[in-house]
């Protein structure tokens, strides 16, 4: 992906001019380097063209374009991804999908909203608010992110133990292939004939087709909710709060967890009203009917109580429980402030390693000499390890890669998973060769071959090559064994 | 097992002599007709892990799905998406072909719960996708593309499911309602907080199920009205035992928005889903079927006929269908696995 030769930066830039406006097509630093990264910083392209098309014709004619060209091609939404599966191809086309931010259609009676791909995904919600119906998939960058982002990278959020992830909640993506066919996967019924194309479809990173239209499941709005926030005095006892919760048989709207460092950012950065003396607090909501959450909320503190929570406050009204989430929701710009720089993990681990995965970081702070609060998704397993650094000191960036490597793979050999709701992008690309065996990449990349055989579509994010392991493998060859021997080294 | 599997498999690669992959063989007359020298799957049974404090289980393919619902039961948890058994089923059979219960439009589909699989590939390599826990998008999801592919992409050897525990109390009611009258009720029983897991229509009777805390469920019941029924209605509903399903027509699954009006086709009906499916018992012809879901945005599926087996399920359009064709040959080169089972020439 290095620099594109000036000329063929023209050549692309005209065959796309044939057909878009001017100011739809990029390629001056100056308006090009807005689209250079996404949410994950560290890794920067300037992109030899961007592209802003404005109606689903102009889509397809770039890709038809981009397919008659050879040509390497991103889409982007709001760029919040935290993976990197938005850098831009330095030698192909960034295709922003920001200008498609219509709501197209919000349906009461079947409690569905179609939307484009640029909608934001707060805005879904705003959209269905006056039928009493919401958008339950709530990444932290909801005000930001599109709908379009949320399904490449199957975006989950602090109520998916309950509600589930963006799979759970899309009936239908509408599209382009790469060779700019149409096409739908899913339905507005609950499935569709064949093989479940939606499915592989979310999550896939932008590998596999380009989304133009997105068909929602709307909820209805839960009456009310009510948030426990609860101490303890231990991390490990937090950890066994969270498992005796789920054997009670009580599925929360919402159960967090967050360590003594992270509480102690945040409540300079929002005043939440945290316990500063806990080693870490537990976030617990109920919500739905009033009758509901009484009940849960009785049955939840008993629990809690019983597993040793030493301070239980529940919020007395909707103000108080916003104020008590938005501690948890600030906890990144919160430790952004308290770091130069903070690198955000997103393993997920069975949560009864729990207690084991936390004394392992803190074993890897003082291995690496670098601090690291963490926020979790207590309730599904989904770890934000936030190690601080500071960018411009090139020893603590390389530790920090180092510490991160390290977490993940920690995750994996716990029975977890490198990414649980941020992706691999370019970020983990090497950690999947520790995650999967070469006959699982191997089948993987037939599957993109399958929808993409020549390669274009977001080429290098999300799946390895086995050569890229192989190299990888050999600069961490670990008690004499290579993990993929069978392959050639050069 | 494992190993004995993929030999054969591999065996039957080289020769290019189709498999058969079936388990108890209950859902035998779903789908285009079977065909292939039958592998078995159910020596390869039992349960891997289930952890209720994680709410996941894993089990192997043969294991009985009686037996694994009896397991959670135990811990006072269950499958959410209430899979229809059909006789003596078994997880693999029931993962591969990916039907779901009453319970579908509330809980979720059977891919839903899918959290991670073992399967067996087309060139008899051991492959695992996804894993046992709940959030995790390394790699493309390729367990859940394997729910309802009934056997055509592997043989699903191992599945990890998300699990729930069961509600605390459940109600059934019923009432009198025409089909309009009923569809305008499970739709907007569905738009409020109202704790609705379950409603189907049949010959002027609505029924609907409750499910949730005791008090909530007490306070939904006083909305909604009607009368008290037997809960037992939903099992004989999902495992097609209400006599609405007996009768020598060919039965047809149309899975539709819940929303859709009233559909216009002759035969008898019975709606489940809240609306989203609806069974139609008809000699209509298919293309009349097709035609009508179609157009009510959905699709039609010969779910079971009694005579000559036709087309099974709604054809693809062109782009979708060679994508079919394309994946297939990623998991099954050699074409063995089930051929045609769900498309025809796949």
């Amino acid at each position: 992906m290095g620099a594109a030769l000036p000329a063929r930066q023209r050549e692309v830039a005209a065959a796309l001019r044939a057909f878009l406006p001017a100011r739809a097509v990029l390629h001056e630093e100056e308006d090009t380097r807005p689209y250079e990264c996404d949410g994950l910083t560290a890794y920067r392209q300037l992109p030899m063209v961007v592209a802003l098309p404005e109606t689903l014709e102009q889509v397809q004619r770039v890709l038809q374009t981009c397919l008659a060209m050879k040509i390497p091609v991103v889409p982007r939404g709001a760029g919040t991804g935290l993976s990197g599966g938005a850098l831009p191809p330095g030698d192909g086309v960034l295709l922003s999908m920001a200008k498609f931010m219509r709501v197209l259609r919000v349906d009461p009676r079947a409690r569905v909203a179609v939307v484009q791909p640029g909608v934001r995904n707060a805005a879904i919600s705003e959209a269905a608010a006056p039928h009493g119906l919401f958008y339950a998939p709530d990444p932290s960058s909801q005000i930001a992110c599109t709908i379009g982002g949320n399904v490449a990278e199957n975006s989950g959020g602090v109520h998916c133990l309950k509600y589930g992830l963006t799979l759970h909640n899309v009936l239908r993506v509408r599209g382009f292939t790469i060779a700019g066919e149409p096409v739908d996967f899913g339905s507005e019924a609950l499935d569709a004939p064949g093989y479940d194309l939606l499915a592989l479809i979310i999550g896939s990173e932008g590998l596999l087709a380009v989304a133009t239209e997105v068909t929602v499941k709307l909820l209805p709005e839960p009456q009310c909710a009510r948030v426990i926030m609860a101490s303890f005095d231990d991390v490990e006892k937090a950890g066994a709060a969270v498992a005796a919760i789920i054997s009670a048989g009580l599925v929360p709207a919402g159960l967090e967890m967050m360590d003594k460092p992270a509480t102690r950012a945040v409540e300079e950065f929002v005043g939440a009203g945290y316990d500063l003396e806990a080693a870490a607090i537990l976030l617990c909501e109920a919500d739905g009917t009033s009758e509901e959450v009484e009940d849960e909320i009785a049955r939840m503190k008993a629990v809690l109580g019983g597993a040793g929570a030493s301070r239980m406050t529940v919020s007395r009204d909707e103000a108080e429980r916003l104020r008590f989430w938005s501690g948890r929701k600030a906890a990144f710009p919160a430790v952004g402030r308290i770091s130069p720089d903070y690198y955000c993990m997103d393993g997920t681990i069975p949560r009864k390693r729990l207690g084991e995965v936390l004394n392992f970081i803190a074993a890897m702070e003082k291995k690496y000499g670098l601090r690291c609060p963490n926020v979790f998704h207590a309730g599904d397993g989904n770890l934000h390890p936030l190690i601080l650094f500071d960018a411009n000191n090139a020893d603590e960036l390389h530790r920090t890669e180092l510490f991160a490597g390290e977490v993940l793979e920690k995750c994996i050999a716990v029975g977890g998973t490198i990414t649980g709701e941020h992706g691999v992008g370019v970020e983990k690309i090497d950690q999947m060769c520790v995650q999967f065996r070469p006959e699982e990449l191997e089948l993987f990349q037939a599957v993109k071959r399958a929808f993409d055989p020549q390669g274009l579509l977001n080429p290098g994010k999300a799946v390895p090559t086995l050569a890229r392991c192989a190299e990888f493998g050999r600069m961490r060859v670990a008690g004499g064994k290579l993990p993929h021997p069978e392959l050639p080294r050069f | 097992m494992i190993e004995t599997f993929a030999d054969r498999i591999r065996d039957a690669a080289a020769r290019g002599a189709p498999l058969c992959l079936r388990g108890g063989g209950s859902k035998d007359f779903y789908g285009n007709a079977p065909r292939g020298e039958p592998l078995d799957t159910r020596a390869y049974a039992g349960i891997v892990s289930y952890e209720p404090t994680e709410l996941v289980v894993t089990a192997r393919c043969g294991t009985s799905l009686s037996d694994l619902e009896k397991i959670l039961q135990e811990k006072n948890q269950f499958l959410p998406f209430e899979p229809p058994h059909f006789g003596e089923a078994t997880l693999g059979g029931c993962v591969a072909a990916g039907l779901s219960g009453p319970r579908r439009p509330s809980a979720g589909a059977l891919r839903d719960f899918l959290l991670g699989v073992r399967i067996i590939d087309g060139r008899g390599r051991v492959l695992s996708f996804g894993g046992q826990v709940m959030k995790n998008v390394a790699g493309y999801d390729v367990s859940r593309v394997l729910a309802g592919s009934l056997g055509t992409l592997g043989l699903i050897a191992e599945a990890s499911l998300k699990v729930l525990p069961l509600p605390a109390v459940e109600a059934t009611l019923r009432l009198a309602a025409d089909e309009a009258q009923a569809l305008d009720l499970m739709n907007a029983w569905a738009a409020q907080p109202l704790s609705v897991s379950a409603s189907a229509w049949h010959g002027g009777e609505l029924t609907v199920r409750l499910s949730g805390a005791a008090a909530a469920v007490r306070a939904a019941a006083q909305k909604i009205g009607g009368e008290a029924a037997d809960g037992a209605f939903w099992a004989v509903l999902r495992e097609q035992k209400h006599p609405f399903f007996a009768g020598a027509e060919p039965l047809w699954r149309l899975a539709v928005p819940s929303a859709a009006a009233p559909l216009s086709l002759s035969g008898r009906q019975l709606i489940d889903w809240g609306g989203a499916q609806r069974w139609l018992k008809t000699a209509a012809p298919a293309a009349s079927v097709r035609e009508a879901a179609a157009h009510a945005g959905g699709h039609a599926t010969l779910f079971r006929s009694a005579g000559e087996r036709g087309a099974a399920f709604t054809p693809l359009d062109p782009v979708l269908l060679r994508l079919h064709r394309d994946l297939k040959k990623a998991f099954d080169p050699a074409g063995i696995f089930n051929p045609g089972r769900l498309v025809d020439g796949i």
